[in-house]
C-alpha cells in the first residue's frame, strides 16, 4: 500500500504554511508541538508545506502576524493551523488570512487540544496523533476552493413566540426601537405564568402589579402585532428571511365589535374546572377571558366545552351580547407574515407531581401544587388569597413544603429547577403572615444565590419558619402516632440530625420543579433547533452566547432555554432584542458560502435527504424530479450529504475529494516512505 | 392457554397452602397452564443470600438451570418462569440479573452447578410473579369476564408488600411506590377496594424470628392503617407477608395492647369467590384470623379456622441482660 502512488492531484503548485499552537500548556503539556511542526516541515515539504511553525497563542495577536507575513512574504496558498475546535477560532484565523489578502476559505483549522491533548494522556501517542492530524489537514486543504460569503438583505420586522415575561420584554424592546414586532401567544391571553403569581420574590412585589403595566404596553404599541389565541404552524426561508405562517384559531367573537365588557361570561351557563390560568382550582366558563386583566381583553369561546357547539342549543352568549360580537361561524385563519428574525420565549410546563407517587398529590386531597398554591394565595384567585385546605373553609394550622419535587432525582429530572427554593421561602412567608400557621420547609440544599435573595432566606428564618433538611420519604395519611389522626404524616429523615421524623401538618405544598413544554421537541422541530437531553432548548454557548441558537437568525429567551427565575428571564429577553436590533441595524448579512449543492444529473430523484435537513432548506422539484438546496437556507451540515445513495450531493468546504484526501493524509498514505529517502 | 414453568417454592406446601389450593381452583378458569419444575428446590428465602453469595445463588440457580432444561427438553413453547410467592420470584429474578451484571458470579455458579451436570445461561428464562401474568398475560377483561359472583360490598387494603414491584429490572409494574395493578385487579372482582397507603411497606420479613419487637411495630403499623381504613380485610400477593400477619397478629396484638382481628388473605382466593368457587375449596380454613365475619358481609359463608388462635408465646426470661446502646433511647424517639 505504501508504495502506491498517492491519488491526490499533484501540490507542486501550492505553498502550504503550517502553525502549530501550544495554547500555553493545554496542547504543549501533552502534545511535543515542535516536534509536530519540525515533523510537518521535513515530512510534507513533498506536501506543498513551505513553512512550518509553532508558537505560544496563535490566537494571539502576534501569532496571527506570523501567519499574516507568511502570506506576505513567502506567498503562501493554503493556511493549516493546528489549535483549537474549529467552533472557537475558525473564524480567527480565516480573518487573519483575508487581512494578509488569501480568501479566507483556504485556512483550515484542525484541532489538536479537544480531540488530542485533552483526551488523550501518553504523550508519544499524543504527539504521533497529532502528525496525522495536521497531515490529513494539510491534505484536505489542497482541495479547498476560494469561496465568497453570500450577502443578504435582513428584513426588519421580528416574529415573538410566547407571551410571557421574557416575550413580552423582548417584543416591547424591539418595539420600542421603532421596528415591527409579531408577538404570537396560544392561550387567549398574554402574561404566562407570571399572571398567575401573588407574590414575587424576593421583593415580595405583587405580581400583576408589574406585570400587567407591560401587557397593557405590549397590547397597545404601534409596532407590536399581538396575535393570540394563535399558533405558529410553519417556518420557511432563513436568516433575515423567515416566512412564518400563524393560525389563529377562531375566537367565535369578532373583536371589531367587541367592548370587553363581560356580559357573555356572566350569562354563560357552562362552568368548567380552569386547568389552564387557575391550575386546575378553579373555575371559568366556555366563554371567557382567562383574567380581568386580560390582554387583549376579548373573550374566546372554548369549543369543546360549549353547549352550543356540542349540543347545538343556547346561544345565549350571543342574545346577550350588547354589541352582536359573537360569531359561531368563524374558521381558522391563517397569517402569513415575513420576518428577518425570530425570538422563541415559550417558557415551562410545572413537573407533575402526581408521579412521585409517594407524595401523594391527586390521592391525598390537602396535598398542592406550587402552582396551585399561588392561586390559592393570589387575591384575585378562586378563595380570593384565603388559604384555606381543599374543603374551602379549614385554615391550616400547620404546613409542609417540600422541595425538589421532581427536581434533582434521577427518577425525574436530574437537574434544578432553580427557582423552588425561592417559591418554597415566599410561600413560607405568605402562609406565615396570613394564617400564623406552623410552617416547615423540606429542603435538600438550599439555594439563595442572587441580589437580595439570601437575605430573603435570612428574613424567613428569623419569621420562625422551621427548615428541616432531608428529601421526603413519603407524605401519609396512615397515622399510627398520637396527634396523627387526620393529618397529614411527612415522614422524613433530618440529615442535620441524623434522625427519622414524622411531621403531622394539615397541608403540605409540592415545590413542583420547572420542565420543558410537552410539545417543546416538535416546536424545537418546526423552527429548526435543538433540545438538550432534558428538552431545552441548546444556546449556541453556554457562557458567551446565552440567547442565539446555531440556527442564525433564531433566538431564545426565558425558560425554553433552562429553569430561571423573573429577573432572569426578563434579561434574556432584553438581551435577545438587543441581539436582533444588532442584526436589523445591519441591515444585510453575509452567510457562510459552506453549503451543499446537488449534481442534478446524478440526483435520481428518491427523495431520501428532503426530510432530514434539519433547516428546512431542501426543496424538490416534481417536474424534473430532482431536488435543489436553497444556498441560503442551508447550514452546511451534512447530513443530506451522508444521506444520498447516489452521491449527488457534496458539501463545499466537505467534498468527497477533500474528505478521501483528509482520511489518507491522516493514515499517512501521503508520505513518501522513509526507507526510499534514505535509499536516495 | 398461556403456558409457564412454575415455581411453587416451600411455603406453597406449607404456610401458604391457602395460596395453592385457591389458584389451583382458577387456574383452569384463567387459561394458565403451570408446568411445575421438577425436582426444584428452596430459593434461600431472604437470609442465605447475606451469608455467601456463591452458594446462595447457586442453590436458586439450580431451580433456573432445571427449568431451561426442562424447556428444551419437553419444547413447550415457554421460556417464561412463574413464581407465585414474592421472595422467591425476587431471588429467581435477582439471580438471573446479577449473573448477567457479575460475570465472575455467573461463572461460579455454573461451576457449582457443573457439579450436579447442570448449567444456566443467564437471560435465557424470563422471570415473573403471578400476579404480573394475571394482569398482562390473562388481562383484566378475562378477570371481569369469569366473575359470577362480583365481591360488592366487601371493604379490601391491597398489599404488596416490599419484593414484588421492587426492585423491578424489567419495568413491568406501573410505579415502584405505589402500584395500581393489584387494586384494579380486586376492583375487576368487584370488591370496593380503599387507598391503602401502606401497600408496599415492609412487613418485618424475618424479624419476627430476630427481632419480634420490630415485626410487631411493622405489622402493627399496617393492621393499624388497614383498620383505620374500615378494610374488611387485606389482601396479598406474599406468603411471607400473609403469615406474617395472619399467624402474628395477636402476638401483634399483645405486644403493642391492641385488639385487631383482620383476616389476611391471598388475592386468588378471591379470586376464587368472584368466580364462584365454594369457600372451602379456596383454602379459607387455613386462615388463622377468622374470616367469617368479614365474608359473611358478602353472603359467603366461611368455614371455621381450622384451630384455635394462636396465643403469644410466654417469653421465658433466662437470658442474660444485653448491654444498651448508645442512640437506642433514639430510636423511638
Amino acid at each position: 500500500m505504501s508504495t502506491e502512488e498517492p491519488t491526490n492531484p499533484s501540490p507542486d503548485q501550492e505553498k502550504i504554511g503550517v502553525y502549530v499552537c501550544h495554547c500555553g500548556s493545554n496542547i504543549a503539556g501533552i502534545v511535543d508541538v515542535q516536534e509536530v511542526a519540525e515533523w510537518a516541515g521535513e515530512r510534507l515539504k513533498d506536501r506543498g508545506v513551505v513553512v512550518s511553525r509553532d508558537y505560544k497563542f496563535m490566537c494571539s495577536s502576534l501569532g496571527q502576524e506570523l501567519i499574516e507575513n507568511d502570506i506576505k512574504d513567502k506567498g503562501l496558498t493554503r493556511v493549516v493551523v493546528a489549535a483549537c475546535s474549529p467552533h472557537l477560532h475558525e473564524n480567527t484565523f480565516r480573518t487573519a488570512c483575508g487581512r494578509a489578502g488569501l480568501n479566507p476559505y483556504l485556512c483550515e483549522l484542525v484541532s489538536i487540544r479537544e480531540q488530542v491533548s485533552w483526551v488523550h494522556t501518553d504523550k508519544d501517542a499524543a504527539t504521533t496523533k497529532s502528525k496525522a492530524v495536521v497531515s490529513g489537514g494539510v491534505e484536505r486543504v489542497i482541495h479547498h476552493e476560494a469561496l465568497e460569503p453570500l450577502v443578504v438583505p435582513i428584513h426588519p420586522a421580528t416574529l415573538v413566540v410566547g407571551g410571557g415575561i421574557a416575550g413580552i420584554q423582548a417584543a416591547l424592546e424591539i418595539a420600542d426601537a421603532g421596528f415591527p414586532v409579531y408577538l404570537v401567544e396560544r392561550e387567549p391571553s398574554i402574561g404566562g405564568h407570571m399572571a398567575q403569581f401573588d407574590k414575587t420574590f424576593p421583593t415580595l412585589d405583587c405580581s400583576a402589579c408589574i406585570l400587567t403595566p407591560r401587557m397593557v404596553s405590549a397590547g397597545g404599541h404601534p409596532n407590536i402585532t399581538l396575535l393570540t389565541w394563535s399558533e405558529v404552524t410553519r417556518v420557511d426561508g432563513y436568516v433575515g428571511n423567515f416566512t412564518v405562517t400563524i393560525r389563529k384559531k377562531p375566537r367565535y367573537v369578532n373583536t371589531d365589535l367587541c367592548t370587553g365588557c363581560g356580559i357573555c361570561q356572566e350569562k354563560c351557563p357552562k362552568k368548567i374546572i380552569d386547568e389552564v390560568y387557575e391550575a386546575g382550582l378553579g373555575y371559568r366558563k366556555a366563554v371567557y377571558t382567562p383574567f380581568p386583566q386580560a390582554v387583549p381583553r376579548y373573550p374566546v369561546i372554548d369549543r369543546e366545552n360549549c353547549t352550543y357547539f356540542q349540543k347545538g342549543t343556547c346561544r345565549a352568549c350571543e342574545k346577550f351580547c350588547p354589541t352582536n360580537a359573537i360569531d359561531f361561524t368563524q374558521q381558522d385563519e391563517f397569517v402569513t407574515v415575513e420576518v428577518g428574525n425570530i425570538i422563541l420565549a415559550t417558557g415551562y410546563d410545572l413537573f407533575d407531581p402526581r408521579r412521585v407517587t409517594q407524595y401523594g398529590y391527586g390521592r391525598l386531597a390537602n396535598v398542592f401544587t406550587s402552582l396551585e398554591f399561588e392561586r390559592l394565595s393570589n387575591s384575585a384567585g378562586p378563595t380570593n388569597g384565603a388559604i384555606v385546605l381543599r374543603d374551602g373553609v379549614t385554615t391550616p394550622a400547620s404546613v409542609g413544603i417540600i422541595h425538589c419535587v421532581g427536581s434533582r432525582d434521577r427518577n425525574f429530572n436530574n437537574y434544578c429547577s432553580v427557582i423552588c427554593c425561592m417559591q418554597g421561602l415566599k410561600f413560607a412567608h405568605i402562609v406565615k403572615e396570613r394564617t400564623g400557621a406552623t410552617v416547615y420547609n423540606f429542603y435538600i440544599d438550599m439555594r439563595t444565590a442572587y441580589k437580595a435573595y439570601d437575605e430573603f432566606y435570612q428574613r424567613v428564618l428569623e419569621e420562625g419558619t422551621l427548615f428541616v433538611r432531608g428529601k421526603v420519604a413519603e407524605v401519609t395519611d396512615a397515622a399510627r402516632l398520637p396527634g396523627e389522626d387526620g393529618k397529614l404524616i411527612v415522614q422524613v429523615e433530618d440529615t442535620l440530625a441524623s434522625v427519622q421524623r414524622r411531621i403531622p401538618v394539615d397541608m403540605v405544598i409540592l415545590s413542583s420543579g420547572l420542565q420543558p413544554r410537552h410539545d417543546a421537541k416538535e416546536v424545537a422541530h418546526l423552527f429548526g433547533l435543538s433540545c438538550s437531553a432534558d428538552g431545552w432548548y441548546i444556546e449556541k454557548h453556554p457562557k458567551l452566547d446565552p440567547v442565539a441558537t446555531m440556527t442564525d437568525g433564531i433566538f431564545i429567551a426565558g425558560c425554553v432555554q433552562g429553569p430561571k427565575d423573573i429577573p432572569s428571564s426578563v434579561s434574556q429577553g432584553a438581551a435577545a432584542a438587543a441581539r436582533v436590533l444588532g442584526r436589523i441595524q445591519q441591515k444585510q448579512i453575509a452567510l457562510e458560502p459552506v453549503r451543499a449543492t446537488v449534481d442534478e444529473a446524478k440526483c435520481s430523484g428518491c427523495r431520501i435527504c428532503n426530510n432530514l435537513c434539519p433547516f428546512n432548506a431542501i426543496l424538490f422539484h416534481e417536474d424534473r424530479m430532482v431536488t435543489e438546496i436553497n444556498p441560503a437556507l442551508c447550514q452546511g451540515c451534512g447530513t443530506c450529504v451522508a444521506a444520498c445513495p447516489a452521491g449527488a450531493i457534496s458539501g463545499t468546504g466537505f467534498s468527497n475529494e477533500q474528505i478521501l484526501a483528509q482520511i489518507e493524509g491522516l493514515l499517512l498514505l501521503n508520505l513518501q516512505p522513509l526507507h526510499a529517502t534514505a535509499a536516495d | 392457554m398461556n403456558k409457564y414453568l412454575y415455581y411453587p417454592g416451600c411455603s406453597m406446601e406449607s404456610s401458604a397452602r391457602a395460596y395453592a389450593e385457591s389458584l389451583n381452583a382458577i387456574v383452569d378458569q384463567m387459561g394458565l397452564v403451570l408446568d411445575e419444575i421438577h425436582d426444584w428446590n428452596c430459593c434461600g428465602a431472604t437470609e442465605y443470600v447475606g451469608i455467601s453469595l456463591t452458594p446462595a445463588y447457586s442453590l436458586i440457580t439450580r431451580n433456573l438451570a432445571l427449568a431451561s432444561a426442562q424447556a428444551a427438553k419437553q419444547g413447550n413453547g415457554t421460556n417464561t418462569v412463574v413464581a407465585s410467592c414474592s421472595a422467591c420470584y425476587l431471588n429467581l429474578a435477582k439471580a438471573d440479573h446479577f449473573m448477567q451484571e457479575r460475570p465472575l458470579l455467573g461463572k461460579n455458579v455454573n461451576e457449582a452447578l457443573a457439579a450436579g451436570g447442570l448449567h444456566y445461561e443467564p437471560g435465557t428464562l424470563e422471570i415473573r410473579h403471578l400476579l404480573d401474568v394475571i394482569i398482562n398475560d390473562v388481562g383484566l377483561d378475562a378477570v371481569s369476564a369469569a366473575v359470577t359472583k362480583p365481591l360488592k360490598g366487601l371493604r379490601v387494603a391491597p398489599y404488596l408488600g416490599c419484593m414484588v414491584p421492587r426492585p423491578d429490572y424489567e419495568g413491568r409494574w406501573s410505579d415502584h411506590e405505589h402500584p395500581m395493578e393489584l387494586d384494579r385487579l380486586l376492583s375487576a372482582l368487584g370488591a370496593e377496594v380503599i387507598d391503602f397507603p401502606l401497600k408496599t411497606h415492609c412487613c418485618g420479613g424475618h424479624m419476627t424470628q430476630i427481632s419480634p419487637s420490630t415485626a410487631f411495630e411493622l405489622l402493627g403499623r399496617l393492621l393499624h392503617a388497614a383498620d383505620q381504613y374500615h378494610a374488611d380485610m387485606m389482601v396479598t400477593v406474599c406468603p411471607m407477608c400473609q403469615m406474617n400477619l395472619d399467624a402474628y397478629q395477636n402476638e401483634t396484638n399483645h405486644a403493642l395492647n391492641t385488639h385487631y382481628q383482620m383476616p389476611v388473605i391471598f388475592f386468588t382466593q378471591l379470586m376464587g369467590l368472584a368466580f364462584g368457587k365454594p369457600a372451602t375449596e379456596l383454602g379459607f380454613a387455613r386462615n388463622l384470623v377468622d374470616t367469617r365475619p368479614a365474608l359473611s358481609r358478602i353472603g359467603v359463608e366461611a368455614p371455621a379456622p381450622a384451630g384455635p388462635p394462636v396465643q403469644p408465646r410466654k417469653v421465658k426470661k433466662t437470658g442474660l441482660p444485653m448491654p444498651s446502646m448508645p442512640g437506642h433511647e433514639e430510636v423511638h424517639e
